[in-house]
């Protein structure tokens, strides 16, 4: 089957229902490996158990990140192609976007309390998350008050590509500006900068959330393909009438 | 496992992590669920989309 087979609804349905049980079952079992690995982790000799927070916080920063690359990527979709697919993707990825960036928003707030002594400091990484976070929710109202599917498909369209802006600056901004924020340990030039024994674990568990974040995302575009059928169905009985 | 002075934070952490993904899971469920009910009822009442009608050209 060739990739573009999928942008097909019925076939997209059809491949979900196939695919769906056997990525929720490896989601599952990625998820225990790694719960067991957190569990085993040593504590971080600075930040002690609290380390184990950050098993959370790092892949659902990734994943909020990750979200609105992937609505940024179908919103091309949208507007180049006017196909009907993308913006189904772009809407279904917003509501699990945004949850993953209010844990990544949670979860800091939880680790900085006992680090740093604070829940919260406007500085830069942390204030271009909370815009990220109130931009999924801005594209969630913004499909949730639109009559027309077809202008609210733009609309969301251009507010995907208007806020990938954000990303970058998200990613950099502990390089641009002074940031109580710790800068990138992870991904970066010259390697992770993180012991193997916490490391395994975290990619173990940034694995699990992905794969939980793809799981999430399908099943929801089925969802929306099937509330569309609804709605077509109901304008067809609506005009027969 | 010891979880030391800042067990609460911890525990609060990954209750809050999983009360999100619990909260994500059962509305695409239940979501799916609706669906379906409301396809089948419309189907059992002979509503056809616009690409299942024979007479469509």
């Amino acid at each position: 089957m060739a990739l573009i087979d999928l942008a097909n609804p019925t076939r997209f349905l059809a491949l979900a229902s196939r695919v769906l049980p056997w990525l929720a079952a490896v989601t599952a079992i990625v998820f225990a490996y790694g719960l067991y690995r957190v569990a085993y982790a040593p504590d971080d000799y600075q930040q002690g158990a609290t380390v184990k927070i950050m098993f959370l916080h790092v892949p659902s920063a990734w994943l909020a990140m990750m979200g609105w690359g992937l609505m940024t990527v179908a919103a091309l979709g949208t507007l180049v192609w006017r196909h009907p697919l993308a913006d189904v993707a772009v809407k279904a990825a917003a509501p699990i976007g945004a949850a993953f960036t209010f844990i990544c928003l949670v979860t800091g707030s939880l680790w900085g309390r006992p680090m740093w002594g604070t829940y919260w400091v406007w500085d830069a990484r942390l204030t271009s998350v909370l815009v990220l976070f109130l931009l999924y929710l801005g594209m969630l109202a913004l499909y949730w008050t639109a009559d027309d599917p077809n202008r609210a498909a733009r609309a969301a369209a251009i507010l995907a590509l208007v806020g990938a802006v954000n990303i970058p600056i998200i990613k950099f901004s502990v390089d641009w500006w002074n940031t109580l924020h710790q800068p990138a340990s992870v991904v970066r030039m010259d390697g992770p900068a993180i012991d193997p024994t916490i490391l395994v674990p975290l990619l173990v568990m940034a694995l699990a959330f992905t794969l939980l974040f793809f799981t999430l995302h399908i099943a929801a575009m089925r969802n929306e393909i099937l509330r569309r059928r609804v709605r077509s169905m109901r304008m067809m009985q609506a005009a027969n009438a | 496992m010891s979880l030391g002075p800042h067990a609460s934070f911890i525990v609060v952490a990954y209750i809050a992590t999983a009360l999100v993904v619990a909260g994500l899971l059962i509305w695409i469920v239940r979501d799916y669920a609706v669906q379906r009910r409301i396809l089948s009822d419309l189907e059992s009442r002979g509503i056809k989309r616009r690409s299942q009608r024979e007479d469509r050209v």
